[in-house]
């Protein structure tokens, strides 16, 4: 019997201020897999990220994004991740006043077998601050107001191991991640990968990211579109080579379409 | 599961709109003229020096202009505006003798509630006049007066200091509106605290405005001697009709040397009301005045509560909300004059509009000559929570000593849509995700609102989740 994989892009055309920036992108990914989607800088990795969770700062022109058997095409990112998919952002937003904790529980209100009470929640909170080896006092502060980079990391990983999805698609885009931060995100991944039988989606061009990971599948991005697609020795390749063969290629792609 | 609906509403307002009826209510002609002066007066059986106060503020109030620099008040005139409303009762010292509509209106505004459980005194005015006043025995004990303002007047004792304050820190002539109400006013609370007296619990007056097209003038005059401490607390609301209704209302406290008064007030008067009231508070050397200010209601305000620092070190600090909504223009904001060495002023604003509503934060700044080594501190915040409504800040400052600490600090923003797709890509929605950014942006401010009042932070954020906003 065919699997189908839990996430299926298939045709994905999308554009941003009717700019077309992806173009026919094609993405599969079985559960419990982990993939990593390499790409020089804008390349639309991050895009194809944001689309599969629904951001509304771009538009889906054609093709479809099936998750877990159901079209997200229509839902809004918040029955997304209630679906099961996450998307850790690579440069995570502020929100003054509000406390990470309160934060923390609206994101797991209303999902059954997530939803905790207040003794049960500040235990969980417990341990996974001690997992991640974080201060309890950060639950105290306002969302991301005055954290340093590794600190949004560890905030992202924390959501990543109190909400389990069944998809985590972590943005690592940003070359700028210093090495605590690099460890914190490692830590996170190797902590859900132990916890759940997650899938993974890890998009970087930091090939350090993903040494000790076993990754399944590469997958390699240009100008808009998936270029390649290979297993793990690809990123091996790709340290030794970089992109430059893929970008050549594409270019010579589009001259011969273009004739 | 949780209940989980939740947003940014405006606020419900049904709670206020209910109307009494106004059966042996006595009624003044509207409009303003001497005669209408000389009937108040005379109803209030008060001293010969206030009616000739009061007619010569009408006289200052005929030859004034309206004000041209702030939101329109156009649709308010004077001639339709009746002055003088007296209820069908006398002023009463408990609530079983208030006439029973006017005790259910209390009521479901949670006053006597309020006055059970954490209050040290209330009074309550209905319309022109005060219904109920009374405080704890134990207040009256530590020499605290606490009383309806007129009924202090009538006190030998006291009307000397009151005349010696009365519209002392706001002059008939400062503004048109401030002459409106030394001709017209009516109703307030007296407080008096001796020296090194501290009271632990606040005094709360409450000023309702059923009547229809009428206004609402009270004057409420504060002393608090060297050393003392008060907390007074301050709300209002009217229910909402056709025509203009006006609130103008006036607000004088003196705070003594290394005295602490801190002056809350929940404004929430419909949307037809013009809100033209004035506050000023005169500190002395070490004294402290604590503003806290929360306002959501009104068609039109203009409200700028101010500080006189005229002792040396002495400090203000002012901490405000408003809120405004469809059919909203809010013109609110404060005045500091820092007028003696040391002293220092803090002011920290959060405005929000929405739905066309227009929000204005304006303040004015004025260090003289004599505030050498003066601190001054503004932050003023604005969120404009659609693309209709309109939020603006228009900060003075008027710098003229030396060796001075000035620091401003202004934003006005949207609520960012990448704020909002990182909430909801953790399973927040929409509603709820723009619900916790407008809490946030409140809430440090809004924390500092009296208790009882946090009915009314509740209707402006709708916030029915449980226990997620922590």
């Amino acid at each position: 019997m065919p699997i189908s994989p839990l996430l299926s892009v298939d045709g994905l055309t999308a554009s941003v201020d009717e700019k077309t920036i992806l173009h026919d992108v094609n993405l599969n990914i079985p559960a419990g897999e982990t993939h990593v989607l390499m790409g020089p800088n804008g390349a639309g990795k991050s895009t194809l990220g944001h689309l599969i969770m629904g951001d509304p700062a771009y538009t889906q022109d054609a093709g479809t994004i099936l998750f877990d058997g159901q079209d997200m095409s229509d839902l809004s990112p918040d029955k997304r991740s209630r679906a099961g998919i996450f998307l850790s952002f690579q440069a995570p937003v502020e929100i003054p006043g509000v406390p990470l904790s309160s934060f923390l529980r609206a994101t797991i209100a209303g999902r059954p077998g997530l939803e905790m009470r207040g003794k049960e929640f500040r235990r969980r909170m417990k341990e996974l601050c001690a997992e991640l080896d974080m201060d309890p006092a950060y639950l105290n502060r306002e969302l991301g107001v005055g954290f340093s980079g590794g600190e949004k990391k560890k905030v992202e990983m924390l959501q990543l191991l109190l909400l389990q999805p069944k998809l985590a698609i972590l943005d690592e885009t940003d070359s700028g991640l210093d090495v605590d931060a690099l460890g914190v995100v490692s830590r996170g991944m190797d902590l859900y990968r132990k916890s759940t039988d997650g899938t993974l989606l890890i998009i970087t061009h930091n090939t350090r990211i993903l040494e000790h990971l076993d990754v399944d599948r590469v997958h390699v991005m240009v100008n808009g579109r998936v270029v390649r697609e290979d297993d793990a020795s690809l990123i091996d390749w790709i340290d030794e080579n970089g992109f430059e063969s893929f970008e050549r290629a594409a270019e010579n792609d589009a001259a011969e379409n273009a004739r | 599961m949780a209940k989980q609906r939740t947003e940014v509403a405006d606020i419900d307002r049904t709670l206020y709109d209910i109307t009494d009826s106004e059966e042996g209510f006595e009624r003044l002609d509207a409009g303003l003229t001497p005669d209408i002066v000389r009937e108040i007066s005379e109803r209030k059986d008060e001293p010969e020096w206030m009616l000739d106060f009061r007619l010569k503020s009408l006289e200052i109030y005929r030859k004034m202009p309206n004000p041209t620099w702030g939101p329109s008040i156009q649709g308010l005139d004077m001639d339709h505006i009746v002055t003088y409303v007296k209820p069908n009762t006398d002023q009463q010292a408990t609530w079983d003798e208030v006439p029973d509509d006017i005790k259910n209106t209390f009521e479901r505004l949670g006053i006597p509630e309020a006055e059970r459980s954490y209050l040290a005194g209330v009074g309550a005015q209905y319309d022109s006049e005060l219904v109920y006043h009374n405080m704890q025995d134990t207040a009256a004990k530590m020499g605290i007066v606490y009383s309806g303002i007129e009924e202090a007047l009538h006190e030998p004792a006291w009307e000397a200091l009151i005349r010696s304050k009365f519209m002392t820190l706001i002059p008939p002539t400062d503004h048109k509106f401030a002459a409106l109400h030394g001709a017209v006013w009516s109703g307030g609370s007296f407080v008096y605290v001796p020296k090194g007296v501290k009271l632990d619990f606040p005094l709360q007056s409450y000023f309702r405005l059923n009547a229809k097209g009428a206004g609402q003038f009270e004057h409420t005059l504060i002393i608090v001697e060297d050393d003392a401490d008060l907390h007074f607390i301050e709300g209002c609301s009217a229910p909402k009709y056709n025509v203009a209704n006006l609130h103008a209302g006036a607000v004088e406290l003196f705070v003594g040397k290394r005295a602490h008064l801190r002056y809350s007030t929940i404004e929430n008067w419909s949307k037809n009301m013009y809100n033209l009231n004035t506050k000023r508070a005169r500190v002395d050397d070490e004294g402290e005045i604590e503003w806290i200010s929360g306002s959501f209601g009104s068609h039109v305000g203009y409200l700028y509560p101010m500080s006189v620092l005229n002792g040396r070190k002495s400090r203000s600090s002012f901490t405000g909300i408003t809120f405004a909504g469809a059919g909203q223009n809010l013109d609110t904001g404060c005045k500091v004059v820092l007028n003696a060495p040391d002293t220092s002023a803090t002011v920290e604003t959060k405005g929000i509009s929405k739905g066309g509503g227009i929000q204005t934060f304006r303040s004015s700044v004025v260090v003289t000559p004599k505030a050498e080594g003066a601190r001054v501190s503004v932050s003023c915040a604005s969120l404009m929570l659609d693309d209709e409504s309109r939020s603006d800040t228009i900060p003075a400052m008027d710098v003229r000593a030396k060796n001075v600490d000035i620091g401003h600090e202004a934003t006005i923003g949207r609520i960012g849509d990448d704020k909002i797709f990182y909430l909801m890509s953790r399973g927040v929605p929409e509603e709820e995700a723009r619900a916790m950014i407008v809490n946030g942006f409140a809430n440090p401010v809004a924390k500092e609102l009296p208790l009882e009042y946090a009915v009314e932070m509740n209707n402006l954020i709708k916030l029915e989740m449980e226990g997620a906003i922590g």
